[in-house]
């Protein structure tokens, strides 16, 4: 008992820890991708003892203003929902890594039972990742409500409406995937991922869910409120739920931001490019704690790479209008999404009926 | 006659560009063609290759300047003559056609009987002036020149915009300054001189009267 109290601990914070620095780095990321894109330098001025190292130290440069400026809470705003507000959002979005499974299982010689690279071992995994991204829509609607400003008020029901719409087109958009693997338990899921078609097409999401794989990504931005769809935001124009917050609050709807666009990297990972598995490489092939490695650098490297594409979409589309926004998602997103799910029930249940069982896929 | 009508159609999308995905692949190319182009070339850069070209627009402001054009109308100086004297001769025509009144001459009589004046004090309101180059224009000496490349005038008080004749002629010259080296015919206040004929008084009545006591030594 013991000992998986401690496996477990360990575990959470190796995942805390990279996420969390992950996330601080991705500012880093943000700032000087945009500018290579516009053809800028970007932040480089920050430096301790005279080293800039490339503008990386403006991360931590952010962290200090953030904690030392002053925390205003607005005349007759409710402070206890007004403080719990940023709390949700980053507890919310930090609690659904528990469920990523990020490697394979460590076999270490001490241990009777190999360790599952997963902080939580949910069988129903994806519901649970899908709970606290819903669950983070309470920060925004709160952060909205409590500040007692209307246009905080707006924007967090924008956000809100934003949010909850395009979390049904992602929904549908994961349950052609779960049919096609038959589980929800992500472990699994990767696991079956690792399998070939003819024995050299990896049998990933993306090859056997392809228009799931689009509509997910568009609508994974859209619910965690990336641009093109930050209209809960719009630093430029729109007000944002946030108005009213200032210092370290603030900074974690910013970190928030980050934490989800990471989540939703994780997720389009683990759904859609196989998690862990390397192509073409088992377990058989070379020793556990190679694989292990190796399974890991993939699993982190998928999911740089991720972000590097949202980064990209970012700072390259426009911002949608809120029409716009809502018509994409409920007249296009949507009934694509249903219709992916009903096409690939049809074509399931094909393949069950020439190839003998629904497990052709499932094995 | 009727007036025309232009009907002016907005441009239909066509079905690729309905479709959304291509065109967003096409913005996307974009962007990714100019990030590796700029990623490549700034690792290049500190490699010590490909300097001839620019990874990035941007101009590091304090360290790097701009390349002026050769007629850009920057900071104020007196040119010198071959002693080191100014060049300046107290006419008052920069004075005069100051649209921003922000030039104050005091001129006094040059111990050379071939100059006729030159000024005791030269003063530039930098708080006041417009950069409109009409001083340039009309010097008849070629006295005044705004070539110096300065840019950065700022200062934290409306006195220290004012300059004086050390820093026209002498364009290094930064406030406060505590000696006088320029080759005057006459003692200045920084060579335990007298400073002759204030700004006040110079501007309140504008004629060389005030200061027709002015000694040369």
């Amino acid at each position: 008992m013991m000992e998986i109290l401690i496996i477990k601990l360990v575990l959470a914070g190796i995942v805390f820890f990279g996420v969390l620095n992950f996330a601080g780095f991705h500012t880093w990321v943000e700032r000087k991708q945009s500018a290579l894109i516009q053809d800028r330098i970007g932040a480089n001025r920050a430096d301790i003892l005279g080293f800039r190292l490339l503008g990386l130290f403006h991360s931590i440069a952010d962290a200090i203003k953030m904690f030392t400026k002053e925390d205003i809470v607005p005349t007759g705003a409710n402070k206890t929902l007004h403080t719990l507000a940023p709390l949700f959002s980053v507890f919310f979005a930090l609690v659904a890594f528990a469920a990523i499974p990020f490697g394979p299982a460590l076999d270490l010689p001490w241990l009777e039972t190999p360790i599952q690279l997963q902080v939580a071992n949910i069988d129903a995994a994806l519901l649970y990742i899908f709970a606290m991204l819903s669950l983070g829509v309470y920060g925004v609607i709160l952060g909205g409500f409590a500040s007692r400003n209307n246009y905080a008020i707006l924007g967090g029901l924008r956000a809100t409406a934003q949010m909850i719409s395009y979390e049904i087109a992602l929904g549908l958009a994961v349950i052609g995937v779960i049919m096609v693997y038959g589980t929800m338990d992500l472990s699994v899921m990767v696991e079956r991922q690792g399998h070939m078609f003819w024995g050299w097409i990896p049998r990933w999401g993306i090859v056997v869910q392809p228009v799931a794989f689009i509509i997910f990504l568009t609508a994974a931005l859209a619910a965690t409120k990336r641009a093109p769809f930050d209209l809960p935001e719009a630093e430029s124009e729109i007000i944002g739920y946030f108005v009213e917050y200032s210092g370290m609050k603030f900074g974690m709807f910013f970190l928030t931001d980050f934490l989800e666009t990471i989540m939703v990297a994780c997720l389009a990972t683990t759904l859609f490019l196989g998690g862990w598995q390397v192509p073409f490489l088992t377990a058989d092939h070379v020793p556990n704690w190679l694989y292990v490695l190796l399974g890991v650098m993939s699993f982190s490297i998928k999911v740089v790479a991720f972000c590097f594409v949202f980064m990209q979409i970012r700072w390259t589309l426009p911002r949608f209008r809120y029409d716009q926004l809502m018509a994409l998602g409920w007249k296009g997103l949507f009934p694509i999404a249903v219709l992916n799910v009903v096409v690939t029930a049809v074509v399931l249940v094909f393949i069950g009926y020439f190839f003998g069982g629904p497990t052709w896929l499932q094995k | 006659m009727a007036a025309k009508i232009k009907v002016v159609r907005r441009p239909e999308l066509t079905f690729w560009e309905k479709l959304y995905i291509p065109q967003i692949l096409c913005g996307l190319k974009i962007t990714t063609t100019h990030f590796f182009r700029n990623l490549y070339l700034h690792i290049a850069h500190q490699l010590g290759r490909l300097k001839h070209l620019p990874a990035s627009v941007t101009i590091q402001y304090p360290e790097e300047l701009r390349p002026l054009m050769s007629r850009y109308r920057s900071r104020h100086r007196l040119t010198v003559r071959d002693d080191g004297t100014p060049r300046c001769v107290g006419c008052m025509l920069c004075e005069t056609v100051c649209p921003a009144k922000c030039i104050t001459i005091v001129p006094d009589e040059h111990p050379d009987p071939h100059v006729e004046k030159y000024p005791i004090r030269f003063d530039i309101d930098l708080g006041v002036c417009v950069y409109c180059g009409y001083c340039v224009e009309v010097c008849p000496e070629d006295a005044i020149r705004m070539d110096t490349g300065i840019l950065d005038v700022a200062a934290y008080s409306r006195a220290e915009m004012q300059l004086d004749i050390h820093e026209l002629m002498d364009p290094e010259l930064r406030k406060p300054i505590n000696d006088c080296s320029l080759q005057f015919p006459h003692q200045c206040k920084l060579s335990d001189g007298e400073m002759k004929g204030s700004w006040q008084t110079a501007n309140g009545s504008p004629t060389a009267s005030q200061t027709n006591s002015g000694t040369v030594s």
